[in-house]
């Protein structure tokens, strides 16, 4: 394994040191910048692109322990975005001064920048990684590119390899009505997710509006304008289909 | 007079308790941990369902008719002034607690001894005509506390209070946070409380006459003659309290008539109840053990003591409702804490008084405070979270950082502050308003709202860009100008409120040998700190009126705010917070009383904020000033947990009368499942209270409800809707309309 450069220098977006919802216990979630996924209904399309707070690795670290009182050994810290996986030499770097001190690490991605040819470097991630909170968007793979303006298989091909190599993953899916909530394509993503041996919860996200007013913002329109959020019944149809309890 | 005892106390354990008054050693000799869970727990008896049905439709009726259902014109509010009164007057055997303010549930008592004004514009706001007779007996004859303090008023203490930069003085009706240890009636009966009173008579002064022995020998005869007050006012209702308690519905219920005595003869802004779960347990372990209760009988007692603690009333007036909306009485009663030997006070009966949200829904009475440590039962933590989670009406404070200062036997005395149970009393009123005092040092003195010099007319600032050193040399002697004044307006208040209005029922419940703390107060905390970092770290530029006087402030570049966790910001929240208890403790406070502050505004943060002008932090005038503690609205950046660790950085000992801090959480955001839930809301309160943080207010709903709640009041589901505010919870629809404003745009803690 190659040295581990603590001061490398993350492109923070936000810090949330109150994330209950992402990861075990309480977590302090850090949002990098920088995604080349175009999500449609992406809420945090801020955070796609640009320069934000600069932070080394032992800085946040630093920072993040400051929260310890409030984990106990139910909680750490949880790197989102964005998308971290840009980010992988930064995230490695402060994973690996949590794993000294025993604090819990979990990375929430959509997986996309995965790749076999960087495997060592990833591996070096998933060596301080206790979770993969992975977002499956969509199985088709002509659905996924028209969803996310990517292609899905190096996605799955993640998956994949985190279940082979006994890495705990969440899986989650966020569920928009007319888009991603096709019955056959449910079925399909929990045949898959029942294929891997290391998932530990499957997790429906129902699609809310709340980051609608960031696209306005950032001058761009909204593509998925008009689409109502899911309904209870809706919601409760998708998790029985993954089979969410 | 033996026999007597040896029932009432029989299978009690102590000694010394038996010999003095010494309600504390009793508890410690007698009660049981508990640290099982919630199972054991009754739903409400018929009983409590009748009473409850009937008192919420008078409060329906109440609400109708615009907040007040009944008021007394006549009849001046005395232990005695009434013969009994029930909720149902055809069936009194329907309640296990009886005693009411008056002759009717809900009808408000006439007490003009505060203030005939106040008293009678109380009537008149409210539609009713107080009798002539007695305006003349209160105007012609009797000296109220109100035409004392008045009467000795200096110019300078006016103009504070016109000018909004002291507000809440309470120079108009009782001064309250006075609780009595209402048990002492229980535990020993009156006959034995009059003897030991007898004794400290006889043995007060040396025979010297001094001011000082004179008043105290007056006292002592006034809180004796009280004490037979409050056994004639039992009798009235058929029970003899001159002995002791035998069983655990006696105990309550000569508690209750304690309490109840408080409350028809004071009409302070905060009348707690204390601390009084414990102690309760112990008469109905004993009662359940000898087999002559059963648990669905022993939740009744608690729910029916509860419900009487729910409908306190006073008569109120208009400017009043205003700087404490929704109509509070702070009848504050405390659960849990740990004992000085390190065994959890826990019991059976903690769980019961929170089980009463749920057999009679929230309520925003009593005001149910948790005395929390990461140390107590697991159980009863995820019980109360739950609690929390389903009401929002229960409060949390510290008792690791409590119980070194005050013991294990203090009772909370308003929202926040405690107090040794039954050997304190407080000198407390208002809050000094800091925020307008920083504008007051770089104007001079001179108030930017009414354009008169009431502070003292120090020089101005005079450059167009604030230098952080000059402001903060200009805002240290306006402090202590501020503190000043301050201080010598409680003396003058609670000099006449000891002369004129003087609490001989709650009194009599408490030690002679009482000591007296001088609770002050802060507002506008989080603007002066984020004002003050904007002057050192930003840069900001004063736009004057044509007379020099600076209205507004223009801030260009970013600066650190409190909240944020963030050592630049909060480094100046402990420096503003030591330093105007520094300039407190300089003078001298009445009674040799021991000078305190808090950080706790209640919902008179809209009210000062209306007085205060723009803020070098970019609040606008009028703008609501952040409740409490809490940081400025929009100011927290990265979440509750930095907000939460901001808070507990200031010292709790520099604001021994406490450090009020509120929060919602949208449940969402709280975890996926209500067991997350409960787990995630319990280990949020460990890491919080393990860093010395001293009081948590626990919201959890989303700002929909709130909206919905404002926009359809007539919704049955929000007719007990109940949310914490700055120091005690307030029935949502109850707030003015402007409040209900100022809840929903504080944030709301939830992640996207």
């Amino acid at each position: 394994m190659n040295e581990i450069n603590n001061d490398v220098i993350g492109n923070v977006h936000k810090l949330e040191t109150f994330g209950l919802v992402d990861g075990p216990g309480v977590r302090f979630v850090v949002f990098l910048k920088g995604c080349k996924m175009r999500c449609k209904f992406c809420h945090n399309p801020d955070t796609w692109k640009g320069q934000g707070e600069e932070w080394t690795a032992r800085k946040l670290f630093e920072r993040a322990k400051r929260y310890r009182t409030y984990w106990k050994d139910n909680g750490g810290i949880t790197i989102s975005g964005g998308e971290p996986l840009l980010q992988m030499e930064f995230v490695t770097a402060l994973f690996s001064l949590a794993k000294k001190e025993g604090i819990s690490t979990a990375v929430d991605t959509a997986g996309q920048p995965f790749s076999k040819e960087k495997l060592a470097q990833f591996r070096a991630l998933a060596d301080v990684t206790d979770l993969f909170i992975l977002d499956l968007k969509e199985m088709d793979p002509e659905g996924h590119k028209e969803l996310t303006g990517t292609d899905n298989s190096n996605i799955l091909e993640m998956a994949q390899w985190l279940s082979d190599n006994g890495k705990k993953m969440w899986i989650r899916h966020v569920l928009v009505p007319g888009i991603t909530d096709k019955q056959e394509d449910l079925e399909k993503m929990y045949s898959f997710i029942s294929s891997l041996k290391t998932v530990e919860r499957v997790e429906i996200l129902p699609y809310h509006t709340l980051g609608v007013v960031k696209w306005a913002e950032l001058g761009m329109s909204y593509p998925l304008d008009g689409v109502p959020v899911p309904t209870d019944e809706e919601i409760n149809r998708a998790k029985a289909l993954l089979h969410t309890e | 007079m033996e026999t007597m005892f040896k029932e009432a106390w029989e299978g009690f354990e102590g000694r010394i308790w038996k010999e003095e008054v010494n309600v504390r050693d009793f508890i410690q000799k007698n009660y049981h941990p508990y640290d099982g869970d919630e199972s054991f727990l009754e739903g409400p008896t018929e009983a409590t369902k009748k009473l409850w049905d009937m008192i919420k439709r008078l409060q329906k009726a109440e609400r109708a008719k615009g907040g007040v259902l009944d008021m007394e014109t006549k009849i001046v509010s005395a232990l005695t002034a009434y013969g009994a009164g029930y909720i149902f007057p055809d069936e009194p055997e329907l309640e296990r607690v009886v005693g009411l303010q008056t002759d009717l549930p809900l009808k408000r008592a006439f007490m003009p001894f505060g203030g005939i004004k106040m008293a009678e514009q109380a009537c008149t706001s409210n539609g009713y005509e107080p009798d002539p007779e007695i305006h003349k007996i209160f105007t012609e004859y009797v000296t109220t506390h109100n035409q004392g303090v008045f009467d000795a008023y200096t110019p300078e203490m006016k103009a504070v209070r016109h000018n909004k930069i002291i507000t809440g003085l309470p120079d108009t009706y009782g001064r309250g946070r006075i609780v009595g240890d209402y048990r002492r009636i229980a535990l020993y009966g009156i006959d034995f409380l009059i003897e030991e009173k007898k004794k400290d008579f006889a043995n007060c002064g040396d025979g010297t006459m001094t001011e000082e022995v004179i008043r105290l020998r007056e006292e002592i005869t006034k809180q004796i003659r009280a004490l037979g007050g409050i056994k004639q006012m039992a009798q009235t209702y058929g029970y003899d309290i001159s002995k002791p308690a035998t069983n655990a519905r006696e105990a309550v219920q000569w508690l209750y008539f304690g309490y109840l005595a408080a409350i028809k003869t004071q009409n302070g802004a905060a009348m707690s109840v204390g601390r009084v779960s414990t102690f309760l347990d112990i008469y109905i372990s004993r009662d359940l053990e000898k087999g002559i209760i059963t648990e669905k009988e022993a939740q009744e007692l608690i729910d029916h003591l509860v419900m009487k603690f729910r409908i306190v009333k006073f008569a109120r007036i208009p400017s009043y409702n205003q700087l404490f909306s929704g109509d509070p009485v702070w009848a504050t009663l405390e659960v849990a804490g740990i004992g000085v030997d390190g065994r959890s006070m826990v019991t059976k009966n903690d769980f019961r008084f929170l089980h009463t949200l749920e057999n009679m829904g929230p309520s925003p009475e009593p005001n149910l405070t948790v005395l929390y440590s990461s140390a107590l039962p697991v159980n009863f933590k995820k019980y109360s979270s739950r609690i929390s989670i389903e009401t929002s009406s229960v409060q949390y404070e510290n008792d690791d950082v409590m119980k070194p200062v005050w013991g294990d036997d203090y009772s909370i005395c308003c929202c926040v502050s405690a107090t040794q149970t039954g050997k304190e009393m407080q000198f407390f009123g208002a809050r000094a308003n800091l925020a307008k005092c920083l504008l007051y040092a770089i104007n001079g003195g001179v108030d930017v709202k009414t354009r008169e010099q009431c502070g003292p007319m120090l020089r101005p600032i005079t450059s167009e860009y604030l230098d952080y050193d000059e402001v903060i040399v200009k805002f240290d002697k306006m402090m202590d100008w501020l503190a000043g004044v301050y201080v010598n307006a409680l003396n003058l208040i609670h000099y006449m409120h000891d002369k004129y209005f003087y609490e001989a029922a709650e009194m009599a419940l408490i030690d002679t040998n009482v000591r007296r703390t001088f609770a002050t107060g802060i507002a506008g905390f989080s603007h002066v700190v984020d004002s003050l970092c904007a002057i050192k770290y930003a840069k900001v530029k004063t736009i004057r009126d044509t007379d020099g006087i600076v209205l507004h402030y223009e801030t260009e570049g970013d600066f650190p705010r409190y909240g944020n966790d963030d050592d630049r910001a909060d480094d100046i929240a402990v420096w503003v917070l030591r330093t105007f208890l520094d300039k407190v403790k300089k003078h001298h406070t009445y009674r040799n009383s021991e000078p305190t502050t808090s950080i706790l505004t209640i919902t008179s943060n809209v009210v000062y904020g209306k007085a205060t002008g723009d803020m070098p932090d970019g609040r606008k005038a009028g703008e609501p000033l952040s409740p409490g503690a809490n940081p400025s609205y929009g100011a927290e950046k990265n979440g509750l947990l930095a907000s939460l660790n901001s808070v507990a950085k200031l010292p709790y000992h520099v604001a021994l009368d406490g450090i009020s801090n509120t929060q919602t959480i949208n449940p969402d955001a709280l975890g996926h499942t209500e067991q997350e839930r409960i787990d995630n809301l319990v280990q949020v309160m460990d890491g919080y209270f393990d860093q010395g943080a001293h009081h948590l207010n626990v919201n959890v709903f989303g700002t929909e409800k709130l909206i919905d709640a404002m926009e359809h009041p007539e919704k049955e589901e929000y007719a007990n809707f109940t949310i914490r505010v700055s120091g005690y919870a307030v029935k949502f629809i109850d707030l003015t309309r402007e409040q209900q404003m100022d809840v929903i745009s504080r944030t709301c803690h939830s992640t996207l």
